[in-house]
């Protein structure tokens, strides 16, 4: 063996054909990179949702028990979810207001299920950073976050404050008048 | 190198070989020999048969045993008796929601606070026949039916020793003291002797068990046409309750061939590599 | 880090680094330019797969925490919450379930390597030290670990184990009390055997890199035993000893897949699906594989407190290792008489290990009834266990010692290079 360092894996002095000799090194290097890859995905799978909270993914509320004017607050994904049985007048206040200034424009009528404008479905997480903002705070008549005092109207649409977004509409349909499918 | 190998294979295989037999069920004869679809490198569920012995685990064992770690969704994962490709959501499974609508789930009004019944959904854990332990024992003369989830791993011989169990009662032989609410099975674990009036060198294999025969020839009717026999009934739902105790085994295996021609793969090259290293070095 | 460096930096980055924290002189001094005998043979790649192993436990372990409850009450069900509903669950979990016992197959391996080319004679007693040390910390976090799923097995075991220290004189009773937190096996025991379960890996990390050290302060053995004195008896290890390594790795994982996809519950017991029941006991209680030779000492002995020492004075035997063997000749390849002590020690083992798993007083020969001693027939495995007991000690504490003294020894050759051409010679 030569006397110094030897850390390279070819000798071009020997005989036979170096390309083919390297080929072999570098396919089993390669080989063995594209196994220890592979065997990454399950151990980063695994931190995602298993199938037991998959399955809880959907939920399904009745809603006779809100009565006009009142919200109820359920646990969905681990979330609040605002179901709010609106009075005429807030939905009047939305609809006036559609084609005020807004952050992130939308009608109310987009936000709520054709014919069912007095339900309004929407995630109960300020879209700033996550906290739970209140019901009859600021001046529009909507929701109000304590953290960062971004205020929503009576649809869930941002007019002040620093959250960038509209209070998130999920995934929901009317399986029957008094009973929704969330998710 | 190659003979010294094998000598120390050798010796390993006698170890085990060897440590084996301990490992039996003292006492009890070996469970019968079964042929199961889901057997060696490449087995699979049969999924006709799956669907049999859910029949069977709903009609007949579900009186009295649980399956308390088995979800209504996982009927219809991938592999289970209810899968379909429709589905591959297994919640959305509509043989998966009319079985879980059967079934009624406890659960607390979330505007009263009153414990009510509801139908269960595809995501609960199909309901226990008893409410705890002690209403369990109560019901069976003060045995337990053992929870049925892991049953064919929890025993030695897996579903070849609940299709031995079941199929295997046999009138106790003469001299056999059997007391009240037990049956003489030979494959049940145990150790009889004394229960047993002849001499020591015969007492006979196997033990007692609670339970009394549960299967009868055309017990459950097969929806597919398959003839109902004892053997049958058996047969389906331990390869059912291996399904219940191994959801994962066909991904498993299937995943480990790959696996295996893999490393064979990287093995050979390597080997290669390694002989092309050292091919000037004299070691 | 031993002899000059020879590392060269090569970029600016390289020269920075180095004048700071030379780790990657660091590193290229211990596995690429290290000089390693040319004549090392397979036996020498379980050092490497060995630490595959350490790797695979760890990883897959801090994976299974991120979704085991570690609870009386809910340890069992999130196990099966892993295996049923967890993505890849199952994959990890009997990685890690079987990679416990690929553990202990390679370290009896290494072990035996060890024993056979005298591995643990001078300059080599602290390595052969520390790695007595990393053995008795996969013992207890094995055993901790088999608890920690709280089925029937996993309770019992840590029923028996626990309560070997009662058999302590005077403190037996107050360190059970102490061990379990409790009067019984409950879950403040269960709570205490997972923190050190995952606490003890990284010790056995910690010392394994203390056997590195010493390994390299002296140097690796090699099958002739004799030290190497020039150039022309090693190679550097990478890429010579690397890639070897790296074949034997992979070899040594088809094994460790065909047992995790295809029989990955051979080699638990089945009773250990059933949950822990402190009111009824298995009908046949029996460790691991791995611990069963140690299992059979403690059996062998009838009285419960000199079994308990019998067993560790078994693990104390290793320890005591190097100074027991008075051999001047450091492999066995040139002792003949002490090759075939040897080869009895590991049919010893094995048959230990056997015994272990089978109930006492059953009959080694089937249907043969001999005389009673002792209360037990000779044809039983209780009294094939004592003989084997009885040879284990002996080798340790009379064959080594006194054999070094009396026996013939083989000519040792001048150094590595010039045998290994002949023998390979003869061999063909």
């Amino acid at each position: 063996m030569a006397d110094t360092a030897v850390g390279a894996t070819t000798e071009p002095e020997h005989g036979s054909d170096p390309s083919r000799r390297d080929f072999i090194h570098i396919a089993a290097i390669a080989a063995a990179a594209g196994g220890a890859a592979s065997l990454v995905w399950p151990f980063i799978d695994q931190m995602n949702p298993s199938a037991d909270t998959r399955a809880l993914a959907s939920t399904e509320f009745d809603l006779t028990k809100v009565a006009e004017g009142q919200q109820v607050t359920i646990k969905w994904r681990g979330k609040p979810l605002f179901v709010r049985n609106r009075t005429k007048a807030e939905i009047a206040k939305a609809v006036a207001d559609d084609s005020a200034a807004m952050k992130d424009p939308e009608k109310d009528a987009a936000r709520v299920k054709p014919g069912k404008a007095q339900w309004l479905i929407v995630g109960g997480n300020c879209t700033h950073l996550g906290c739970v903002p209140t019901f009859g705070g600021g001046e529009y008549g909507g929701w109000f976050c304590p953290c960062h005092g971004s205020v929503y109207d009576t649809s869930g649409r941002i007019r002040k404050g620093p959250a960038p977004k509209n209070l998130v509409v999920p995934e929901y349909a009317f399986l029957s008048d008094t009973k929704v499918k969330i998710g | 190198m190659l003979r010294k190998l094998s000598v120390i294979a050798a010796v390993g295989l006698l170890t085990v070989g060897a440590a084996a037999p301990a490992l039996a069920q003292h006492g009890a004869l070996e469970p019968k020999d079964v042929h199961w679809s889901f057997e060696g490198p490449f087995g699979k569920f049969d999924q006709a048969q799956l669907q049999r012995g859910y029949k069977v685990y709903r009609e007949v064992c579900s009186a009295c045993h649980s399956l308390k770690l088995v979800s209504f969704r996982n009927l219809g994962d991938k592999g289970g008796p209810f899968y379909s490709e429709k589905y591959p959501n297994s919640n959305d499974n509509p043989y998966v929601k009319a079985i879980a609508k059967d079934y009624e789930v406890a659960d607390i009004d979330s505007e009263t606070g009153d414990a009510i019944k509801r139908p269960a959904t595809a995501a609960d854990r199909i309901p226990s026949p008893y409410a705890n332990e002690a209403a369990a024992r109560a019901g069976n003369g003060g045995a337990l039916p053992p929870d049925m989830s892991l049953l064919a791993k929890a025993r030695e011989g897996g579903p070849a020793h609940i299709y031995s169990i079941v199929t295997g009662y046999k009138d106790p032989p003469k001299g056999l003291k059997v007391g009240p609410g037990q049956h003489y099975n030979p494959y049940m674990a145990g150790d009889l002797s004394s229960y047993w009036s002849g001499s020591k060198e015969h007492v006979p294999p196997g033990g007692f068990i609670a339970m009394p025969p549960p299967l009868k020839d055309g017990l459950v009717s097969f929806d597919d046409g398959t003839k109902s026999t004892i053997d049958q009934q058996a047969k389906d739902v331990a390869a059912f309750l291996m399904w219940a105790a191994e959801p994962k085994l066909e991904e498993r295996k299937q995943t480990g061939f790959a696996v295996l021609i893999y490393l064979l793969l990287l093995s050979g090259l390597l080997y290669a590599s390694y002989k092309t290293v050292w091919r000037n070095e004299s070691h | 880090m031993s002899g000059h460096s020879t590392y060269q930096p090569k970029t600016g980055f390289e020269r920075w680094l180095d004048a700071r924290l030379p780790i990657i002189r660091l590193g290229y001094d211990s596995f690429v330019d290290y000089p390693t005998p040319r004549n090392l043979n397979y036996w020498w790649t379980f050092g490497g797969i060995l630490s595959l192993c350490l790797a695979s436990q760890l990883i897959t372990g801090i994976i299974l925490v991120m979704h085991y409850t570690p609870s009386a009450q809910g340890a069992f069900a999130s196990v099966e919450h892993i295996m049923r509903d967890v993505n890849y669950g199952w994959l990890i979990r009997y990685m890690h379930a079987n990679g416990a016992s690929m553990f202990f197959i390679a370290v009896y391996i290494h072990m035996m390597r060890g024993l056979y080319y005298g591995s643990y004679k001078a300059p080599r007693e602290v390595l052969w030290l520390l790695g007595c040390v990393i053995y008795l910390l996969m013992m207890a976090t094995a055993f901790m670990g088999y608890v920690l799923p709280w089925g029937q097995m996993s309770f019992h075991g840590a029923v028996v184990i626990t309560n070997l220290f009662g058999a302590l004189p005077l403190v037996g009773e107050s360190i059970t009390t102490w061990l379990w937190g409790g009067f019984a096996v409950d879950n403040p025991t269960l709570n205490r055997f997972f923190s050190l379960h995952y606490l003890l890996p990284f010790m056995i990390a910690g010392v394994v890199i203390l056997h590195v050290w010493a390994l390299h302060v002296v140097g690796q053995n090699n099958p002739t035993g004799v030290e190497p004195k020039s150039k022309a008896d090693t190679v550097p290890f990478t890429p010579y000893a690397t890639v070897k390594d790296g074949f034997a790795m992979s070899v040594f994982l088809i094994l460790f897949a065909f047992f995790v996809f295809y029989m990955p519950n051979a080699l638990g017991h089945a009773d250990n699906y059933i949950e822990a029941n402190p009111l009824a006991t298995p009908s046949h209680i029996v460790p691991e594989w791995y611990f069963l030779p140690f299992y059979a000492i403690l059996r062998a002995v009838p009285d419960k407190l000199m079994g308990v020492l019998a067993m560790f004075g078994a693990i104390a035997c290793l320890f005591a290792l190097p100074w027991l063997d008075t051999s001047k000749v450091r492999s066995m390849r040139y002792r003949p008489t002490a090759k075939v002590y040897f080869l009895f020690f590991v049919v010893a083992c094995c048959i230990l290990g056997v015994c272990g798993a089978k109930l006492p007083d059953d009959p080694v020969i089937p249907h043969l009834t001999t005389f009673q001693v002792m209360g037990s027939d000779l044809n039983s495995f209780v009294w094939l266990s004592r003989a084997a007991s009885l040879y284990y000690f002996a080798f340790f504490l009379v064959v080594l010692p006194v054999l070094g003294l009396v026996e013939k020894t083989l000519p040792v050759p001048d150094s590595i290079a010039s045998p290994a051409l002949s023998a390979e010679a003869h061999k063909g």
